[in-house]
């Protein structure tokens, strides 16, 4: 039977549990009338009967669903011969492939064999077999469960605690997944993080000048011997990130206090909607804008002023970024900015000085907390922004700081190295991960530290 | 000796320094404002001006007759193998009958996108009586033609370095005066899957791909980052537990979306074994992204239910879980919806992690299920980014503006919402 399907029996056999320990709730005290003389509402009772019947049905399911592929291949491969699982790991997964492909009826690479036809007669078996032995198991446990809660419901039983009890346990489940997520996050990027230092040493990636992942395939292959020296991805990185962000603090900065300060309430109700477009925008739309746009505008800019510009210019990226960033400053900015207590604006301008004075001397010293902690948000999203750089900075790893020559990030790298096909026991794939693995802590660094500082300085004024 | 200032002199000794600073402030910030607001009216514009021609197409009137020797010798009709690319190359030759030569025959069929033969197919297979009969049709023009009429193709340059031929240019400005040659709606942009014939390229496959994961965002994000957010509100108590769970949500909500798709591949790929490619995954890592957004907004939601309620509540017997289900839900589930819609919209423009989990590939079809390969749309964008061809540039900014429509439907009913249920207590 189809998943789908054993699904909807299931929500449908629930929804009549309901109904029925609701009903028989009502005809243990004899009657609507009687209903006070119930624990808890009749409701109650009849949730409790249909998340009994509903739910460990559905556990069953989902651990089956995830073992079953498992199983059977490891059922597969038990029944073939001597000579076939003797193969290597990646034959052998090869072979698999086929007998599923066969089952499924698809074109199949290679020579048939009787073997293999019989093997994939053996599987579409034991695909039929598992969904039997789900569907019974399924529907058999959600039959007992709605029997075992049924059978219980009696006046004093307290069915809204227990009910209340197992919301309680799911809401808790579902907040622990933010934590679940950050640990997924790690150990997987950790994991094959391992995986590549063990083949190229640390000291090599954190410090080595020569960026170049092709890894040789052959032994004998001349040129691609594969360097993993990250140092120009991280001053790639830098580069765009710092021409980003000289645009965008100084632009953020003076629109946050422009729109704070001087701005009539129209203009602000006018500019602040379209800045939080600009703050909408997908990042892959700025990378168009930045490759087809801004890039070539740049490239005939600098060189009618002498300059020589790569035609992925990490200006051109850079620019692009910074205007994408700018809502954030701004907003973070103006957070800040409307943090500080009016009495101690009031107190300056009552003393004579003029609004910037107010600004520049009272004002912004007192919010400078909060404006550092936005502004290293604001690094941290630069550092992680991804489609703008693939598509407007370049791949080669130039160890330089030139504006206009094309150098690579962190991101684009991960991109390309993980970008088609891939297999995971060669350097080049790995280092995806290791690159992952600096991303990730550098800006759970930042984030943690300009969070922090955010919240602590909003507070202290509240 | 000189007499000492007074105050008030020393203040007008300054005042025309400090009031022109004043003035340079202003204008500055004045500056800064209009940066934002004119790159959003430059980038509209360009896009307008990039993408508003992908809209329609050339196509051309051929008069075709579905001769029986072309597409069923001998009687036999096979839809698989029948040429009806030739049917498309007669209509041509009796339409311009001065042109002999197998190049400037071959020139000659360029003019007409080979979908053209594809129309004929379906219109065979949908009505087999037009065996025989001759019919008016229209046809989409070659990408290069569309390009021309659009005028992207300067006829001035020299002939090697523009893709028509002079013969080309006199055979469509034949067309054009014979009332031939017209620009309509483009309909195949959003009736088709990805193509590298840029007049056969469509949108649909990427908006089903996208369709496809946003259910599963939608289904798994918002329940779960409700919950969540109820719990952390209403019943978390102040413990290290609670505090990690609120620092952890705060920081999944900054870090890069491409470690989410490092996430996916690792976690969903190859320890799980769902298929690359699928939406099932797509959507998997996308609800994980969007879930901190949701929380966040749902919790702000339910912050601004005032006490008063909860304790009338209680004060009535509610127990507590009633409380927030009966009554502290209800009031806030605006405030949560609008922060559903924010984070659908920031997962709708999401592509980074997508192309960590193989979502890139070049697909035709258009997926039908959660496990067929599939792409999305703003990675469709993507894709079509690096093509060469001028006409891929166009549809490229047509997608663009497609995926901003949506986003702003999506925010503007965010908006309306927040307008409608918005309650002052």
């Amino acid at each position: 039977m189809q998943s789908t399907t054993l699904i909807l029996i299931l929500g449908a056999m629930a929804v009549a549990a309901f109904f029925i320990g609701r009903g028989r709730s009502v005809a243990v005290v004899g009657g609507p009338q009687y209903g006070t003389k119930l624990h808890s509402l009749p409701g109650y009772y009849g949730y409790f009967t249909a998340i009994w019947c509903l739910l460990p049905a559905l556990a069953v399911m989902a651990i089956w669903v995830l073992l079953e592929p498992r199983v059977i291949v490891a059922l597969i491969i038990n029944g073939l011969s001597e000579a076939q699982r003797s193969l290597s790991a990646g034959e052998l997964d090869l072979l698999v492939n086929n007998i599923q492909n066969l089952a499924a009826g698809d074109v199949v690479s290679g020579d048939l064999d009787v073997l293999l036809n019989e093997a994939s007669v053996r599987l579409s078996d034991y695909v039929v077999t598992s969904r039997r032995i789900l569907t019974v198991l399924s529907l058999g446990l959600a039959g007992l469960g709605g029997t075992i809660a049924w059978s219980r419901i009696r006046p004093d039983f307290r069915a809204r605690n227990r009910v209340e009890k197992i919301i309680l346990v799911v809401l808790i489940a579902a907040s622990s997944i933010a934590i679940f997520t950050t640990i997924g996050i790690v150990l997987s990027v950790l994991f094959e993080a391992i995986r590549f230092f063990k083949e190229v040493p640390l000291a090599d990636f954190l410090f080595g000048l020569n960026w170049s992942p092709q890894t040789a395939i052959r032994a004998d292959q001349v040129g691609s011997s594969g360097s993993f020296g990250a140092v120009p991805l991280f001053t790639g990185t830098l580069l765009i990130t710092a021409i980003a962000m000289f645009v965008a603090v100084p632009v953020g900065l003076m629109t946050a206090i422009y729109l704070a300060e001087y701005s009539s309430r129209r203009i602000r109700g006018i500019a602040k909607p379209l800045l939080e477009i600009l703050a909408g925008i997908p990042t892959v739309v700025y990378g168009f804008f930045a490759a087809l746009t801004v890039a070539p505008w740049v490239r005939r800019v600098g060189e009618s002023i002498g300059f020589e510009v790569a035609s992925e210019s990490a200006l051109a990226a850079g620019l692009v970024m910074g205007i994408m960033i700018i809502p954030l400053v701004s907003s973070l900015a103006d957070d800040a900015i409307n943090a500080v207590p009016s009495a101690m604006r009031d107190g300056a301008l009552g003393l004579g000085s003029t609004r910037s004075e107010t600004m520049t001397k009272v004002i912004l010293p007192a919010a400078l907390p909060g404006i550092v902690g936005g502004i290293l948000l604001a690094v941290s999203r630069a550092i992680g922004e991804t489609m703008i750089v693939v598509m407007a900075a370049g791949l080669a790893a130039n160890l330089t700081a030139n504006p206009f020559a094309a150098v690579t990030t962190v991101t684009v790298q991960i991109v390309t190295l993980l970008v088609g096909d891939q297999e995971f026991d060669s350097a080049k794939t790995l280092a995806a991960f290791a690159l992952g693995l600096m991303l990730f802590v550098v800006t759970l660094i930042l984030n943690v530290i300009g969070l922090s500082v955010v919240r602590k300085y909003r507070e202290q004024y509240d | 000796m000189t007499r000492k200032l007074t105050t008030r002199e020393k203040l007008e000794a300054g005042l025309k320094r400090r009031r022109r600073k004043e003035l340079a402030f202003q204008l500055t910030g004045m500056l800064a404002t209009t940066v934002g607001i004119v790159f959003l009216g430059v980038f509209f514009a360009d896009l307008l001006g990039k993408g508003s021609s992908a809209f329609v197409q050339t196509f051309v009137k051929l008069d075709v007759e579905f001769t029986e020797d072309v597409i069923a010798p001998g009687g036999e009709l096979d839809l698989a193998f029948a040429d009806f690319d030739g049917l498309v190359r007669d209509a041509l030759r009796a339409e311009f009958p001065a042109v002999s030569g197998r190049s400037e025959r071959r020139e000659l069929y360029k003019l007409v996108s080979i979908a053209a033969g594809y129309q004929m197919r379906d219109m065979i297979a949908a009505d087999s009586d037009l065996l025989g009969l001759t019919e008016t049709i229209w046809v989409p023009a070659s990408s290069t033609v569309d390009m021309f009429v659009k005028g992207n193709i300067d006829p001035t340059l020299d002939e090697a370095l523009r893709p028509l031929s002079d013969a080309q240019l006199a055979w469509i400005s034949h067309l054009q005066n014979s009332g031939r040659l017209e620009t309509q709606f483009n309909s195949a942009l959003f009736s088709n899957g990805d193509s590298r014939e840029p007049e056969l390229a469509g949108i649909k496959g990427a908006l089903m791909g996208s369709f496809y994961m946003l259910i599963i965002t939608i289904a798994l994000a918002f329940p779960i980052g409700v919950a969540a957010a109820i719990y952390l509100e209403e019943f978390a108590p102040r413990s290290r537990w609670s505090d990690l769970i609120e620092v952890n949500i705060n920081n999944l909500a900054a870090v890069p979306s491409i470690v989410f798709g490092l996430l996916g591949l690792a976690v969903f790929i190859n320890w799980v074994g769902i298929p690359r490619s699928a939406p099932l995954v797509g959507g998997l890592v996308l609800s994980l992204l969007t879930l901190p957004v949701i929380i966040i907004a749902s919790r702000a939601a339910i912050k601004s239910v005032p006490p008063s309620i909860r304790e009338a509540a209680l004060g009535l017997g509610a127990s507590e879980m009633q409380v927030v289900f009966h009554h502290v839900m209800p009031l806030a589930l605006p405030g949560m919806l609008t922060g559903a819609i924010i984070g659908m919209s920031r997962a709708l423009g999401e592509s980074a992690p997508l192309l960590m989990i193989g979502m890139v590939a070049f697909i035709v079809d258009v997926p039908g299920g959660f496990s067929d390969p599939a792409t999305a749309l703003p990675v469709q964008i993507y894709l079509w980014a690096d093509s060469p061809e001028r006409a891929f540039a166009e549809r490229t900014s047509a997608a663009i503006i497609v995926l901003l429509a949506f986003l702003l439907l999506m925010n503007l009913a965010a908006v309306i919402l927040r307008k409608r249920m918005e309650r002052k207590w």
